[in-house]
């Protein structure tokens, strides 16, 4: 009990510190470039004290529960060994968090519009609503194959760099034959698809697959998978704007 | 009071997307490893504070930095407020533009330090490499490659230059570090893109991006105001491959200082029985 307060606290502390530079930040544009003061100054502060606990408990409970059922699930499923449960499951972690994403969701109706003015498709409601979907569902099923193919790779230890330069070149070549307006959608959709609960599973994940295998070292097989959860979205998106 | 119906509603809805990643957890747990889950107490309590802990920093930010960085966001991009710091004469040139660059920086910097992503990860780096990869150096590091990134992006919104010709050279000089960069960091720096790029930056930039877009004259805020998370997405790769071939640079030169003074602490102890 002691012990876990002890590392509440330090935990605290961390999170004062890392909150330390955009309160500067901020403090300097407003007093010295803007020469204003913000409205609801009272709110702001409230606010930046609940972006603390919030850090707080979050990295917390990362520690406590995340990562250690990620890393076990990952023994697990290496002493287990059958690939094919693996591989479902990493498609699975990445279908079905990215799916619900928040920010994929905003991100998706925003495209619906751009399609929409642009005149890709029509510009009524239903067909802006199925064309965001068909882009959420898009976006999810490319994030789960790349999950499946990074661990895949790290299974198979296949060198990282050949794949990426592979996704980059697909990325190039097509965004030669993408339609404009969707490109920019499109290189952003690499960046959003990866939440705040899934970097932290992830990482576990290839970190625990690659220390139980032996011959592989975590630190060059453990990373990657991120990489591929936000290179194929790209070239998936860049694939539906050409389809549609 | 306003703020504790905000707190059950952001609440609800953390709680229904973490759901599908628990049942995927527990469904995989149960039906297909079938072991108990060592210590599920303290597991299921972790969750818990997960849960908490995104919810109060939602929370926290949809009341404090959200507005803050919207409003100056509006205020920086603002035509009055332009004129008032120009540098140039005669029509807005894109130095005129030069506050919303420093934004763009110090946002972009700002928010990759208080990242949760990004701290979970470098925890996990500076855990597997035995400390060789310190968590704050790591975090300086992206920090930086976002902050440039965001600044680079605001400078194409501003001067209209396609944005595949940026991405494009972003890759190729990528492609150029990964053949030099030491061989443990090269699978990190991949990840370091995607990680950055998440609850924090992502709403902030956006906002960014579409006052940028809607003030500048002939841009559209539908087609230009997006791809500024790519270009946060792109650098910290760049960034953090530059910080491991840094610091691969000193150590092989304070090692070779190393040896070239015990090359001369040999020759000296040889020629002393001589003299």
């Amino acid at each position: 009990m002691k012990r876990s307060l002890h590392l509440f606290l330090g935990s605290l502390l961390g999170s004062l510190r890392d909150l330390t530079p955009i309160v500067l930040v901020i403090a300097f544009f407003q007093i010295f470039v803007l020469e204003q003061t913000p409205d609801h100054l009272l709110q702001i502060f409230v606010g930046l004290i609940f972006v603390v606990l919030g850090l707080t408990f979050f990295i917390f409970g990362l520690e406590q529960g995340l990562f250690p059922i990620g890393e076990s699930m990952a023994h697990a499923f290496a002493n287990k060994g059958s690939v094919f449960w693996l591989l479902s499951f990493a498609f699975a972690l990445g279908f079905g968090t990215t799916v619900a994403e928040p920010a994929l969701i905003a991100v998706a109706d925003e495209a619906s519009k751009v399609a929409a003015e642009a005149g890709h498709i029509a510009s009524g409601e239903q067909a802006m609503r199925s064309y965001a979907t068909g882009l959420r569902y898009t976006v999810a099923f490319s994030v789960g194959v790349a999950i499946t193919l990074g661990v895949l790779r790290i299974l198979l230890n296949w060198p990282i760099h050949y794949m990426i330069m592979i996704g980059y070149v697909m990325v190039i070549v097509m965004t030669g034959f993408a339609p404009d307006e969707i490109i920019g959608i499109a290189y952003d959709s690499g960046g959003v698809t990866t939440s705040t609960i899934t970097v932290p599973l992830v990482t576990a994940l290839g970190i625990g697959l690659a220390s139980s295998i032996s011959g592989r070292n975590p630190m060059v097989d453990g990373f990657g998978l991120i990489a591929f959860a936000s290179l194929l979205p790209i070239v998936f998106v860049l694939g539906y704007g050409m389809l549609i | 009071m306003q703020v504790l119906q905000d707190l059950r509603a952001l609440m609800h809805s953390t709680f229904f997307d973490i759901l599908p990643i628990a049942i995927i957890i527990f469904g995989f747990q149960f039906l297909v490893i079938r072991q108990r889950v060592k210590h599920l107490k303290k597991v299921l309590l972790g969750m818990l504070y997960v849960l908490i802990g995104i919810t109060f920093f939602l929370l926290g930010l949809e009341e404090a930095l959200f507005p803050i960085g919207r409003s100056m966001a509006a205020q920086l991009t603002n035509p009055e407020f332009l004129q008032s710091v120009r540098l140039s004469v005669g029509e807005l040139h894109w130095v005129d533009y030069y506050w919303v660059y420093i934004f763009a920086f110090a946002v972009g910097a700002g928010t990759t330090i208080a990242e949760p992503a990004l701290i979970a990860v470098a925890m996990k780096a500076h855990e597997v490499s035995g400390g060789a990869i310190g968590v704050f150096g790591l975090r300086i590091a992206v920090a930086i490659g976002v902050a440039v990134g965001l600044a680079l992006g605001a400078y194409r919104i501003v001067t209209g230059f396609p944005m595949h010709y940026f991405i494009i050279s972003g890759y190729v000089i990528v492609v150029i570090q990964t053949y030099f960069a030491p061989k443990l960091i090269v699978p990190l720096a991949y990840d370091s893109g995607g990680v950055t790029t998440s609850t924090v930056t992502v709403p902030l930039v956006a906002a960014l991006g579409l006052g940028l877009a809607e003030t500048v004259p002939g841009r559209s805020a539908l087609l230009d105001g997006f791809g500024l998370i790519a270009f946060a997405s792109l650098c910290p790769m760049i960034s953090v491959m530059a910080y491991a071939q840094l610091s691969d640079f000193k150590n092989k030169r304070a090692l070779k200082r190393l040896l070239d003074t015990d090359e001369y602490y040999s020759r000296q102890t040889k020629r002393e029985p001589r003299s």
